[in-house]
């Protein structure tokens, strides 16, 4: 586990400032529900007559003046966004880095395998975005809690794990794509969660562009379905895993044979 | 047993030329000079024995062992300084070295330590601070503090002060006397010359001689120096013929032929100095260098 524990020390600062960072918007977010709850009910009628701008963040079905509607929409968008960024990029830099910053040679001229490589920096990523999940989720509880509003436990815990199996598809994928890259990382890895963003963005619009909501992992963080239903979407959480699969598997495919520069 | 041997193993990148069948056979025990100018594959031949990139045919074997098959047991095995030492920012040399001895399993405290006192490397800075000499230490010590039966040295001295160089030629050969075999890879030749018992000089992707150094340099051809007028057409065998602007029509040329053409050519002509001297090393790579020589070249082995 001596990779691991080296990319989890490289990896730290990262990890606190992206932490730190959608922590915060959270926790202010929560903070700004009770000034918002009393304006808040005339403005979600407002706000549901407002048409594809309220659609595209489904504020047309969730109301704005619970907490769990206001979070789902304002805290959702934070993590949502956030998370992703952080667990792409974490992903995507995770092998190419090697090659980019020329510490490939140092590392791959030791007695291990490349297989063992992958794996252990596989864990590395999971390690840190699971912690980051947990971290922001205990601060999320402790400001609902602050600011004494009674806590959704279920919701709240379905969008949560909802996000962290984003953040796992999301790593899935931009893991693969780190074993194939050499330059040009971070852009990849910013705009793969971008695009999926907006991509469930133009699902909650068009309905034309329902079948979206299957290729990006957004389509199933949607708050305004998990609220409603009360669970997650089972066949939209085992395809994007799916996917997140394929991408491990094309990462180990790849490195083992991978001529290194 | 041979420490590293290839059969005909060659590498394309795309389109463009690595090596091309080349045959390398390095005795265990022995200090082995690779020498070619930049370019030529030395890296490239490195890389395949370490298994960074895999050969587009042929095979090597390093202590008997498959190479890209069985890198793991490969690897630990050897020690390897890489010609451009680069770390993970952020990291003092300590961590690195503590890293590096992580990765093979080992406790090298006690050796990095040593080596680290020799090459007076300071071990609490941050390498991103280091100059390339002083990162070029780290790779040293990162090289040598496992104790490796094979070293594998691309450009070692790269960035070295003089007395650094020989400090670490010395850790060399004194590792080398403790049964180490060493694979040094050097563009300058004077290091091989004064570390390597054997030697292979590579040009543009191929082997073009492999012979103990002293055989390299003790080749038949002889440096001429001929002062006076002599008419040397017809003469078989000159090469590098160079013409001194001294006015006594002095004329020097490596003369590979047959030494009794060359007396009667002499005695033919007007001669009033003359000198035959052994061509220095240099001479002999220059011309490998520059891709002059013709087959039959004398101190090549096919």
């Amino acid at each position: 586990m001596t990779i691991v524990k080296h990319e989890l020390r490289q990896g730290k600062l990262s990890f606190l400032i992206w932490t730190g960072a959608i922590g915060f918007m959270l926790v202010i977010c929560v903070f700004l529900f009770p000034e918002m709850k009393g304006e808040m009910e005339g403005v979600s009628d407002l706000f549901s007559a407002m048409g594809f701008f309220t659609a595209a963040f489904g504020m047309d079905r969730l109301n704005f003046g619970t907490l769990i509607g206001y979070y789902a929409i304002e805290c959702g968008n934070v993590l949502g966004l956030g998370g992703a960024f952080y667990a792409a990029l974490c992903a995507v830099n995770m092998l190419s880095k090697e090659e980019r910053d020329k510490t490939a040679e140092f590392l791959l001229a030791h007695p291990i395998s490349r297989a063992r490589i992958v794996t252990e920096k596989l864990i590395a990523v999971l390690i840190q975005i699971t912690a980051m999940s947990l971290v922001i989720y205990a601060l999320s509880v402790a400001a609902m809690t602050a600011i004494g509003e009674e806590i959704p436990w279920k919701e709240l815990n379905l969008l949560h794990l909802a996000y962290y199996i984003l953040q796992v598809e999301l790593v899935g994928i931009c893991f693969g794509i780190s074993a194939f890259i050499r330059k040009g990382s971070a852009g990849a890895g910013i705009g793969i969660a971008t695009v999926m963003y907006f991509l469930n963005l133009i699902t909650n619009i068009a309905e034309v562009a329902e079948f979206l909501k299957y290729v990006t992992p957004f389509g199933y963080c949607e708050g305004a379905d998990i609220v409603a239903n009360g669970s997650l979407d089972g066949k939209l959480v085992a395809i994007g895993l799916t996917f997140g699969m394929i991408g491990v598997a094309a990462a180990y495919l790849r490195y083992v044979r991978k001529d290194i520069q | 047993m041979e420490a590293i041997k290839t059969m005909n193993l060659t590498k394309y990148y795309g389109k463009s030329r690595g090596v091309v069948e080349l045959n390398l056979s390095v005795e265990e025990g022995e200090i082995f000079g690779f020498i070619g100018p930049n370019g030529a594959g030395k890296s490239t031949t490195i890389r395949m024995l370490l298994g960074l990139i895999s050969p587009t045919s042929g095979r090597g074997r390093i202590f008997g062992k498959q190479i890209g098959q069985e890198k793991k047991e490969i690897l630990r095995n050897i020690g390897y300084l890489p010609s451009e030492a680069l770390f993970y920012s952020g990291m003092r040399v300590r961590d690195v070295l503590k890293l590096s001895a992580d990765l093979r399993r080992m406790d090298c405290g006690e050796e990095s330590k040593k080596l680290c006192g020799r090459l007076q490397l300071d071990l609490s800075r941050k390498v991103e601070e280091l100059s390339f000499g002083n990162r070029k230490k780290v790779a040293i010590v990162c090289a040598l503090q496992s104790r490796p039966r094979l070293l594998i040295l691309d450009e070692p001295t790269g960035g070295l002060d003089p007395l650094m160089q020989r400090e670490f030629f010395e850790i060399v050969r004194e590792r080398n006397r403790d049964g180490a075999t060493v694979f040094l890879s050097s563009h300058v030749l004077s290091e091989i010359q004064h570390n390597c018992t054997r030697a292979a000089i590579i040009r543009e992707g191929k082997i073009i001689a492999c012979d103990s150094v002293d055989a390299l340099a003790k080749n038949n051809a002889r440096r001429v120096t001929v002062h006076g007028s002599v008419d040397l057409s017809g003469l078989d065998g000159i090469r590098d013929m160079q013409e001194k602007a001294d006015g006594g029509g002095t004329v020097s040329f490596l003369y590979s032929g047959e030494m009794k053409r060359l007396l009667q050519t002499l005695s033919a002509g007007q001669v009033t100095d003359l000198s035959v001297a052994e061509p220095d090393l240099e001479e002999i790579f220059m011309h490998y260098y520059e891709g002059a020589g013709n087959e039959n070249e004398p101190g090549v082995k096919e």
